[in-house]
């Protein structure tokens, strides 16, 4: 199939509803950091982007929202096309000017302070990172709290990036700044909001 | 015996038919068709254009009638409406240069290329109510000037020629104008997108600051360089074709006023400018909206923000009147639980006091209240 | 462009298009990254009036899917207008099943209540909220506000509530009072009276806030600390009632006063009207319930 025809297919079967189920399960688990919300694969992007991350950035990503794509992604001519024809997202010049960035391989991703953090007055204007992981439960365990969570929560993404937990101190520190990460599973989301604390096991 | 009120569905239904048959009114007289409004309630109709945000006559004709005349109301209707619409893209910026002008006048020179084109005006109409309008009765063909079109140059530039007047906007060149239909507001705001929420802005909002600034309440010595009326293209640019794509053309009103300026550390003394700029025509919005932009550019220019007009958050966090009208009508909703705990805090504290102030007095009191 | 006759068929699903949607959807996940704080969002002009919901209306439509039953309300009760008119917008133009039952509804938009019965998870609640800046009636500048939250410098606040105590003996804010959201940001409830603040602290239901002519969302995630601001030695405290509730004999609810007649007879009664029909359904009887009447007549 060329880069054209590509482009083309593999978006929502049903924009609206299709958009409207995929948003509730983001809500959903940034509401409830830990929890993986299960999701169909509603969408068939080229590879190496999965279809959980190709429908989260369906459903959010737009031409009002710059985007960044990691090197296995930027890589992909037929990856950028497909956004482009289904979002209309324009490329963020630099990780720090993304609204999202979309990474599909997490465990060689720049830092996250690379990213941006958004200002004092508005920390909201920060990057929400999507990040493409196969599981939440073969990497090294992660125990949340905060936010969201009742007690605590255990979750063990697979891919994460190098010295993620003590990137994600820091960025803790800078709060309210900071990134959020969506994690985007082979059947699932799951979200790490800037509130969420995080201890390795045993520590 | 009290039963908690029921039927909420069924009262709005009756009460929307009530409103229908009243707004329809006495069946024996013909309905108002859209094009009658259009064409002999052109005014009415250009201020809904103009504050609704969306340039179609017949939409605006609609939204009057629906409203019963109430304007504010026809033009939330509109607002409404247009607020579905998709975003196709934006058009390029008008050129008023190039207006196919039919009225224009200059307060501050005698004669000027173009010349002064009075034009549709109520100006110099003794304000006497016509029987002759009343009784329905033919109206004459107006004359008409079989002569070519004269550059009508702006009176901006003539006073940017002798760079007598400070240049037209500063915005630096990549600056994509925002828009406040699409992004939340944020104050300070650039200009650009001041006058945007001025043009949409309450007419009548805008003319009483207006008229506060020429009462002394940051006075800012306007004249009026210029008001103009009349057609301009509207075009669009498509990545895909090498010319801009003409759409038609749009009536406006643009009024340009000169304002006197002394200079600052930053600037020469030089003449400064407001801007205004509406649908259709309406100068008396056009006007005000250049008077309360140039009193609001007063931090730009290094002057003291001592009065409302100056003051942008109040300006225009209070110019919209479909906000306006919703949030003060929002106090005829129930506010019974909130009311119910303040009435809790003035029994107790009212009961406080007059046990503080007449100890004997106060049982007697309550006793008969009770 | 000739105006047609319109037909729910032109309209989007849930009234929106779908690009603001997704704007307001971004907005909301914010929201819930960052509890408290209040996310600037391109509000659009609804079909009903700024100030009568159009927030919490936006909040509703952008997460509204066909599987949601809505539970739509108005001081409490589902019958009042505004509540049955905004049910009744989202029935025709989302075609979703709606429900007084607050157990049963899995998205509730309200106006100045929280339900008595208590909340779950996985339920979502929208308020609506008229002035989202709980500083704003102490600095009218959003320019001054912004930098307060920025800077955490809640001091004017905490001025303002003590000048109530020095005054009138008490904190005289009974609605809209400011709690603090995670130890963080100071947040504005909405005109809940303050009876409902204690329902907001680890609710385990998430709890998303649409301010529609100020352009505001903010959240509250579930299971997170929602405290009320108080001093030490005048420690925060909601209302109480002298009596229960005329209709269903419920006591520790927030009841409405209804006046009778003329001559300063009133009676009171339960604001949220499904928890007391759900009462009396189960039995439960006020002195002056139409069946407690019955043998008078």
């Amino acid at each position: 199939m060329d880069i054209a025809a590509q482009s083309i297919e593999g978006g929502f079967a049903d924009p609206v509803f299709d958009a409207q189920t995929v948003f509730r399960a983001v809500m959903d688990a940034m509401a409830r950091p830990g929890s993986l919300q299960s999701l169909p694969a509603f969408a068939r992007p080229p590879v190496p982007f999965s279809a959980t991350a190709g429908a989260v950035a369906l459903a959010l990503c737009d031409n009002d929202t710059p985007l960044w794509l990691d090197p296995a992604l930027q890589a992909s001519a037929a990856i950028k096309s497909w956004l482009g024809f289904h979002t209309g997202a324009p490329l963020a010049n630099t990780p720090a000017d993304a609204h999202f960035a979309l990474i599909a391989a997490p465990a060689e991703m720049m830092a996250l302070d690379g990213f941006s953090q958004g200002t004092q007055d508005y920390p909201d204007r920060s990057t929400t990172l999507i990040l493409q992981v196969s599981d939440i439960a073969s990497g090294a365990p992660l125990l949340l709290e905060g936010p969201g969570i009742e007690t605590s929560a255990t979750i063990a993404p697979a891919q994460m990036p190098r010295h993620f937990v003590e990137q994600w101190k820091q960025n803790i520190k800078r709060f309210p700044r900071g990134v959020d990460i969506i994690l985007a599973t082979s059947d699932g989301v799951a979200c790490l909001p800037r509130t969420t604390r995080i201890k390795t096991m045993g520590a | 015996m009290y039963v908690a009120v029921k039927g909420g569905e069924a009262a709005i239904a009756n009460a929307h038919s009530l409103l229908a048959d009243r707004r329809r009114g006495d069946r024996s007289v013909p309905a108002l068709r859209l094009d009658q409004i259009v064409e002999q309630l052109a005014l009415g109709v250009d201020r809904v254009m103009s504050e609704g945000s969306l340039y179609d006559r017949e939409l605006a004709a609609l939204a009057i009638v629906q409203a019963r005349g109430d304007l504010i109301e026809a033009i939330f209707l509109v607002r409404a409406y247009r607020t579905t619409l998709p975003r196709f893209g934006y058009s390029k910026a008008i050129d008023t240069a190039t207006m196919l002008v039919e009225r224009r006048v200059s307060a501050t020179y005698k004669d000027l290329p173009g010349g002064q084109l009075l034009g549709p005006t109520f100006d110099y109409t003794h304000r006497l109510l016509d029987p002759e309008l009343a009784a329905g009765g033919d109206v004459a063909e107006p004359l008409q000037r079989e002569t070519e079109t004269q550059a009508m140059p702006r009176v901006s530039a003539i006073l940017a020629r002798e760079g007598l007047i400070e240049p037209d906007g500063e915005m630096p060149q990549d600056h994509v104008p925002g828009d406040i239909t699409r992004e939340p507001l944020e104050f300070p705001m650039a200009r650009d997108i001041r006058l945007q929420a001025l043009s949409r802005g309450d007419e009548g909002f805008l003319l009483a600051l207006g008229y506060s600034t020429q009462r002394g309440y940051a006075r800012n010595h306007p004249f009026v360089g210029e008001i103009r009326i009349g057609e301009v293209e509207l075009e669009l640019d498509v990545p895909e074709l090498p010319f801009a794509v003409p759409l038609g053309t749009v009536r406006v009103t643009e009024c340009q006023m000169v304002n006197q300026f002394k200079g600052s550390a930053k600037a020469p003394p030089q003449f400064t400018r407001g801007y205004g700029l509406v649908f259709g025509q309406s100068e008396r919005k056009a006007m005000a909206m250049a008077l309360c932009d140039r009193a609001l550019r007063a931090s730009e220019l290094g002057e003291d923000v001592v009065a409302a007009a100056q003051d942008e958050e109040f300006v225009i966090s209070h110019s919209d009147n479909v906000q306006a009208t919703g949030f003060v009508e929002h106090l005829k909703l129930p506010h019974y639980v909130d009311f119910q705990a303040e009435l809790d805090l003035v029994r107790r504290m009212h009961a406080e006091y007059d046990a503080r102030e007449n100890p004997v007095k106060a049982d007697d009191k309550r006793e008969a209240a009770e | 462009m000739t105006a047609q006759p319109t037909d729910i068929a032109t309209y989007n699903f849930a009234y929106l298009d779908e690009q603001t949607k997704r704007m307001i959807r971004r907005a909301i996940l914010k929201g819930i990254a960052i509890p408290g704080y209040q996310v600037p969002f391109a509000s659009r002009e609804m079909p009903m009036p700024y100030g009568w919901g159009t927030g919490g209306v936006q909040v509703t439509a952008s997460i509204i899917g066909p599987d949601d039953v809505l539970k739509v309300i108005d001081q409490g009760a589902d019958d009042t207008t505004n509540a049955v008119s905004i049910r009744a917008f989202f029935k025709k133009v989302a075609n979703v099943a709606v429900t007084t039952y607050t157990a049963s509804a899995t998205i509730i938009q309200t106006r100045h209540r929280i339900p008595e019965h208590p909340l779950t998870a996985g339920q979502v609640l929208v308020y609506q909220v008229p002035i989202p800046e709980p500083l704003r009636f102490l600095e009218p500048r959003e320019t001054e506000t912004r930098k307060m939250h920025a800077l955490e410098e809640y001091g004017l606040m905490h001025v303002k509530l003590y000048e109530d105590i020095a005054r009138h003996g008490r904190i005289a804010t009974t609605y809209a009072y400011p709690v603090k959201v995670e130890g963080r940001y100071v947040m504005d409830p909405s005109p809940t009276p303050k009876f409902d603040n204690p329902k907001m602290h680890r609710s385990p239901a998430l709890q998303l806030f649409g301010a529609g002519r100020e352009k505001r969302i903010y959240a509250v995630p579930p299971f997170t600390e929602v405290v009320s601001l108080d001093f030490e030695d005048h420690p925060f405290e909601v209302q109480t009632f002298d009596q229960p509730c005329a209709l269903c004999a419920a006591e520790n609810v927030y009841l409405d006063e209804v006046i009778l007649d003329d001559h300063g007879g009133h009676m009171f009664v339960c604001s949220d009207t499904d928890h007391c029909e759900k009462r009396r359904e189960e039995g439960h009887r006020g002195h002056l319930a139409p069946e407690m009447m019955e043998p008078a007549r």
